[in-house]
């Protein structure tokens, strides 16, 4: 009997595997360090592998999950030391289209580093498939069921939704991995959380992650990995999933993890690379598996906001009335076009409030293009919003959106830090992309459904 | 080696180690410059070589950014002891050669006081307060990683087993 974690991994909880990845992806900020490191390891293995007959390591505790990375083939010269260049995701988001000298310089020295290793996984501003790298690994077929995927940036665990096992690593591990195409694991205990009912109107995914986080805490599932069962998240729309899986982190966890259905699998039709084989936990109604299970009921779960500076300090919205200076739709979080069509849903024949600057940024270009396609983008700009392309921007305090002292802006990102967005007497508040829209409106933080009451024209 | 307490409480996420503004470099001595800049601008200036970081549950919680361990390295840092970790943390700082030590001393540690590390016997002494608090050491993998100062050494070290000057 085994949880999705521990059967991806493919041992028992708290033995140490190492296990071949399916995908090591690395962004302009990671990337960097990463290949630095891994030019380093170079000099090293080829130094180790003159000495010595090249393969035959034993293999780990699972097979790849398909896609079309098992041969493991290098780039390597005669040592057969080199970079598994299959399996390597290169992304420019958070600092691109470059905001300043020392970013372009960043993201000149990862455009060169992927030239040189000939990366064809590379994503470039403005170009096809080109985004926010999470929504980058999904949409473009990387992420699958039952894949092992590893990221050096924290929300690589979106990719749970989808019904991987995929986690944030640093720059070296990523570079090991890329140099050998595996890494070491701890198999994690497992918590169950389960969502059964119906949701209200304006409730969402997010809703659902942040009353969980305020359960729980921001190490309430440190080390852990987490599942989602029960009729809500089945219900949910894939992009909601996404949303719950990609602040597992926020949690402390490994990876946050719903076990994929017909959604999913819809999902990825025409669009996975190579073939993938779903993984589900073994005999679901039996709960000894799970270290704790944590269930809440849909009807009790309102539009919630998350205060400076936990995104566990929660509270109904409702139950605020702080007056905001900027409205931020976008991120990995909320970055959809479901996000977008919720928000716009709101917004149209309103206006944003004169006080409050709304950023929108869509989590792809593919987002913008139905954006605009479905005429989102001209109900954002009519409302007297900012789009702009996707890039993480604001949302780590990058730009296109950064916060003065003092400055309080109700964002649809995943992280409330001290300084998150800017200065560090700024303070941001984590949201829906409802309660952003209508919060954008008011120019307080707002339910959404008071909107919906102020008015008579139909939300 | 006698060293100074740079106290912390719960939930030191990295953007507060290091914000994110300063990431466009990789470099541990560059980074360090803007160690905790904002939520102790005096950190950068005034920490010396060898202090020791003590905090609280969760030290290191958040974004993935190895820039956080690097620049405590950067910054001379020695160690950070913690009653817990998150856990991408966790595997950068071994990775980089940034010893931590699992224990709560939150309690009975004040900032500025005098500490000395003992990491193979696990006991850190207060020399300030003339006490002493037992933790236990990390899995000798782990340990010996951090003797070579991180994975890259040690790989370099071809397993630790080359007998090479260590870190």
């Amino acid at each position: 009997m085994a949880t999705i974690a521990e059967k991806i991994l493919g041992k028992e909880v708290g033995e140490i595997v190492e296990c071949e990845v399916d995908y090591v992806m690395v962004n302009d900020i990671t990337g960097v360090p990463a290949f630095e490191v891994l030019e380093e390891l170079f000099e090293v293995l080829e130094e180790l592998a003159e000495g010595r007959e090249a393969g035959g390591r034993e293999a780990g505790g699972r097979e790849t999950g398909g896609g079309e990375t098992g041969g493991g083939e290098t780039g390597g010269g005669e040592t057969g030391v080199g970079i598994k260049r299959e399996k390597v995701v290169v992304v420019q988001d958070h600092y691109v289209p470059s905001k300043d000298v020392a970013s372009a310089e960043q993201a000149k020295a990862l455009r060169d580093y992927a030239r040189k290793y000939g990366i064809a996984n590379y994503y470039e501003v403005g170009k096809e498939g080109s985004g926010i790298c999470h929504q980058v690994m999904i949409e473009e077929g990387f992420a699958a069921p039952g894949r092992l995927i590893i990221g050096a940036d924290s929300h690589t665990c979106s990719y749970g939704a989808l019904g991987a096992f995929s986690t944030g690593v640093g720059s070296t591990e990523a570079a090991a991995a890329m140099a050998t195409g595996r890494l070491w694991f701890k198999v994690p205990a497992t918590q169950k959380f389960v969502v059964d009912g119906e949701l209200a109107r304006f409730v969402g995914g997010k809703d659902i992650i942040l009353h969980i986080l305020g359960e729980i805490g921001v190490s309430g599932s440190l080390y852990k990995s987490q599942e989602f069962y029960g009729t809500t998240i089945k219900n949910l729309c894939l992009s909601d999933r996404i949303t719950i899986s990609n602040m597992a982190v926020e949690a402390g966890a490994k990876a946050g993890i719903v076990p994929p259905d017909e959604k999913v699998f819809e999902f990825l039709q025409g669009r996975v690379r190579g073939d993938y084989k779903p993984v589900y936990a073994d005999a679901v109604g039996d709960e000894s598996d799970y270290e704790a299970v944590f269930e809440y009921d849909a009807a009790e779960i309102v539009p919630t906001v998350a205060k400076p500076f936990s995104p566990a300090n929660t509270v109904p919205a409702s139950e605020l009335d702080v007056p905001v200076d900027q409205a931020y739709l976008g991120s990995c979080t909320n970055g959809r076009i479901e996000d977008f069509r919720v928000a716009a849903a709101i917004l149209r024949g309103r206006k944003v409030s004169q006080e409050v600057r709304m950023i929108v940024v869509p989590a792809s270009k593919r987002v913008f293009e139905q954006a605009l396609d479905e005429g989102l983008i001209k109900i954002f700009l009519a409302a007297g919003a900012f789009v702009c392309g996707p890039t993480c921007g604001a949302c780590l305090g990058g730009y296109l959106g950064v916060l003065a002292s003092g400055e309080k802006c109700v964002s649809t990102t995943n992280r409330n830090f001290v300084g998150r967005m800017g200065h560090k007497d700024s303070e941001v508040y984590l949201a829906n992309p409802a309660v952003v829209a209508a919060s954008a409106v008011r120019g307080r933080i707002t339910d959404p459904a008071e909107i919906a009451k102020m008015t008579k024209t139909k939300v | 080696m006698k060293t100074r307490v740079w106290k912390f409480g719960d939930d030191v996420d990295t953007d507060q180690i290091i914000p994110a503004e300063y990431l466009t470099t990789g470099d541990a001595k560059e980074l360090a410059t803007h160690a905790f800049a904002k939520s102790r601008p005096e950190f950068a200036r005034k920490v010396k070589e060898g202090d020791v970081v003590v905090a609280g549950e969760n030290f290191g919680c958040g974004s993935s950014r190895e820039h956080a361990p690097r620049a405590l390295l950067g910054a001379g840092v020695s160690c950070v002891v913690a009653k817990s970790f998150a856990r991408i943390f966790f595997r950068n700082a071994i990775n980089i050669g940034l010893p931590l030590v699992e224990a709560d001393l939150c309690e009975s540690v004040d900032e500025g006081d005098e500490v000395e590390m003992n990491f193979e016997a696990g006991v850190v002494r207060n020399l300030t307060k003339g006490e002493e608090c037992k933790f236990k050491p990390l899995p000798e993998f782990m340990q010996r990683l951090l003797e070579w100062g991180g994975l890259v050494p040690y790989i370099k070290s071809g397993g630790g087993e080359k007998d090479k000057e260590r870190k």
